[in-house]
């Protein structure tokens, strides 16, 4: 199987190989980390941007880390310092980083399609760091990629995806990611956030969290984002977290061996309660971990595709 | 300018006639005469239309010629040249400019510039609030007297129903039709593509049927209390064909206008992120557009128009959720229709989408166009029904280029544009 995209704007268009290829490369990027030199060259010479113009830090630092541990040289924009801010279009912002010889810029954007916008009319490489609610594809790898370390396989796994769906590009990536490699996906969460046209994409909706957590074999729990949330969704976040919040007492519903993940930042005693957050069956740490190889997979293969990177992937 | 014009052995139909038939169309000094006071004449000039459609002049009740304010998008006389290069005759223009069309004054300065720089009729509807803001009557009285032939606040909509419904006895005094843009602000919020099972996947928000559907409701009510009729424009939803059906089954004075994209495609085509599939009211299900059709194909929907909406490249090039709404219509609205709706689907009559394009917009905003009849003025449309055709933006006579039809191939369309007895466009 060989990779021949330049670009990653989302896990929708990859096929199971694909994904099975990102993860197989992430698996060889994530040994570099243990190594005493945690660098390889295969980005040197390449300049990558790190295009945010909406607030991350997690994501930009990972990618940031990422591309060092590649030797790409990097440049980190902010909308709030580019000229987004003075009415430039995106196409001529990233015209202009094109311009300046870019081989690969991660965008993070708050319009769903920024990435395939970009991808379709820049020769750089274009990863999604996440646009709008569509898609943040790296996200979905990573999650997949810490479930697959933990269990040897996703076939078969019944994962619940809980909370704030409707406005997720974690969920739409996971939910692509989840079903190539043969999970089984239930999404719960209030009436009003998983709206019913997410049967069609082949999941289960569910409002009642107790009885999905006694089958999940993954509880994915997603961030409610207080920033951006309406009031006609649900009342408030103590009726929230009664109904949908992975408390100490529904903790006890889990399987033994039930894994849980975040993607974060985790609003503790919101969805998640601290304690359970840091409990041994919580993933939270392994997927920050697991990004930067991910992102080092995700980056060197387009790079590759575009005919920008050097070398093979580095065998362990 | 010809005095003399003979259109000879045509398939002549006027709907306003009830006429369908081979025969002669005589054009004398801009009107329709007897084709029998031309003959023996010299210096006739005699085309012939064997195998053709003469028609009417079509009516385009529907387009943003963008003048005053916004000419990079489109001017009055660019506008009036697609129109022409489309088979149409007249247009009626939207009062949305930059002023907005909301008194007098702007009403007459588009008249002026239309009557100066246009190769068609143009005719110019006026605001129904002022700077179509939706909260205070603008000066409809003083906008009739310069002219107006409906009022409108397209691009909006009236949100307070108190308003709209004023509005509406006030406009029965002057017989001024009122068409209304129909959308719930609360219902459809940052909406940019149909709610439903695409702008799940896609992740872009949602612009609900139902937005349109309670919009339409409530001026079936208003229309009813209120008496004064109301037509709604570019209807996009399936439910909002089954409140109009039921509404004029009542005999209530509501009609309704579709627009071709919305029978064309789907919102399965936004997959793409591709702008020239977002307008307003948005693309929606396969569902929507087989009610639609079945709508066109009853009598419930009685006018066609495109919503003709220009924007620049730049501005079109741009993120989904932040581009501007609409796509060019003029020129490739008679192919689709007749592509789908007569030849496709049969769903219609060719002089049945002869009306729906004449007579009708034209009794609804009383102009003496839309017609064939004897003494008319010679607006007329040769239209050669099965000509085979691709469509080509870079050909448009637009300044815009915003079409999700470029290459479509379509069967039929216009071949040569007669406004007042004068050729204005010919292919």
């Amino acid at each position: 199987m060989l990779w021949t995209r330049k670009d990653l704007v989302s896990i929708q268009e990859l096929s199971t190989d694909e994904v099975s290829l990102l993860l197989d490369t992430a698996s060889a990027f994530k040994q570099v980390g243990t190594r005493d030199i945690k660098k390889v060259p295969a980005l040197r010479g390449k300049t990558l941007v790190n295009f945010f113009a909406e607030p991350s830090t997690r994501t930009r630092i990972s990618f940031e880390l990422a591309a060092f541990r590649l030797s790409a040289d990097v440049v980190n924009m902010a909308a709030d310092t580019s000229s987004l801010t003075k009415g430039e279009t995106l196409k001529d912002t990233a015209r202009n980083l094109e311009a300046l010889l870019a081989d690969i810029i991660v965008l993070r954007h708050s319009s769903a399609g920024a990435a395939k916008f970009l991808a379709d009319r820049l020769q750089a490489s274009v990863i999604n760091a996440g646009d709008g609610a569509h898609e943040h594809p790296t996200q979905a790898l990573l999650d997949t990629f810490t479930i697959w370390e933990r269990r040897g396989t996703l076939e078969g796994l019944h994962v619940a995806i809980i909370g704030d769906i409707l406005f997720s590009r974690v969920a739409r990536s996971n939910i692509h990611a989840l079903q190539k490699l043969g999970a089984r996906v239930t999404l719960v969460g209030p009436s009003t956030l998983v709206p019913r046209w997410f049967e069609e994409m082949g999941v289960t909706v569910s409002h009642k969290l107790d009885e999905v957590l006694e089958d999940a074999d993954v509880v994915n729990l997603l961030r409610i984002q207080q920033e951006r949330q309406r009031k006609e969704y649900f009342p408030s976040l103590g009726e929230y977290t009664s109904l949908f919040g992975l408390t100490k007492e529904r903790a006890k519903l889990l399987k033994p061996d039930a894994l849980i993940i975040h993607p974060g930042p985790i609003n503790r005693g919101v969805e998640i309660d601290s304690g359970v957050a840091d409990c041994a069956q919580s993933l939270v740490m392994d997927q920050v971990t697991n990004g930067l190889a991910v992102r080092m997979a995700a980056l060197f293969l387009c790079a590759r595709a575009r005919g920008a990177g050097a070398g093979d992937v580095p065998t362990v | 300018m010809s005095n003399h014009f003979l259109l000879r052995n045509g398939r002549v139909i006027d709907p306003a006639n009830r006429r369908d038939e081979i025969a002669d169309i005589a054009i004398v000094d801009g009107r329709i005469a007897d084709p029998a006071t031309l003959e023996g004449k010299p210096g006739v000039e005699t085309l012939d239309c064997t195998g053709l459609v003469v028609a009417p002049g079509l009516i385009d009740l529907h387009v943003h010629f963008r003048e005053p304010g916004q000419s990079a998008k489109e001017t009055i006389a660019t506008g009036a040249s697609a129109a022409a290069a489309g088979g149409f005759t007249s247009v009626v223009c939207m009062p949305n400019t930059t002023p907005t069309i909301d008194n007098a004054s702007v009403v007459g300065w588009v008249e002026d510039k239309a009557r100066k720089e246009a190769c068609v009729n143009v005719y110019v509807t006026g605001a129904i609030t002022k700077g179509i803001a939706g909260e205070e009557l603008a000066p409809i009285g003083a906008m009739f007297k310069a002219g107006i032939v409906a009022l409108t606040d397209d691009g909006h909509c009236i949100q307070n129903h108190e308003l709209m419904r004023r509005a509406l006895e006030y406009a029965r005094m002057f017989e001024l039709p009122v068409m209304d843009h129909c959308q719930d602000y609360n219902l459809v919020g940052k909406g940019v593509m149909n709610e439903g099972y695409w702008s799940t996947v896609l992740g872009l928000p949602g612009w609900p049927s139902l937005g349109e559907e309670l919009i339409v409701q409530r001026n079936a009510q208003l229309a009813e209390s209120s008496g004064t009729p109301i037509h709604c424009q570019h209807l996009s939803a399936g439910g909002s064909v089954r409140i109009l059906r039921e509404a004029r089954g009542r005999g209530i004075a509501i009609t309704g206008e579709v627009c071709p994209h919305h029978i064309a495609l789907t919102d399965a085509a936004i997959e793409s992120f591709d702008t020239n599939f977002k307008m307003n009211p948005p693309l929606r299900t396969q569902r929507d557009v087989d009610q639609l059709i079945e709508g066109i194909a009853d009598g419930t929907i009685t006018i066609l128009a495109s919503d003709h909406a220009p924007h620049c490249d730049f501005e079109k090039e741009m993120e989904f959720d932040r581009a501007p709404f609409g796509i060019l219509g003029l020129e490739t609205e008679l192919g689709l229709f007749l592509d789908l709706l007569v030849h496709k689907k049969k769903a219609i009559s060719l002089p049945r989408l002869i009306e729906l394009y004449t007579i009708n917009p034209a009794r609804l905003i009383k102009i003496d166009r839309g017609t064939l009849s004897p003494g008319a003025v010679a607006d007329v449309t040769v239209i050669n029904p099965d000509l085979e055709w691709t469509v080509d933006k870079e050909a448009s006579f637009s300044r815009s280029r915003n079409t999700p039809f470029h290459g479509w191939e379509l069967r039929g369309r216009a071949v040569r544009t007669i406004v007042a007895g004068k050729t204005v466009w010919a292919l």
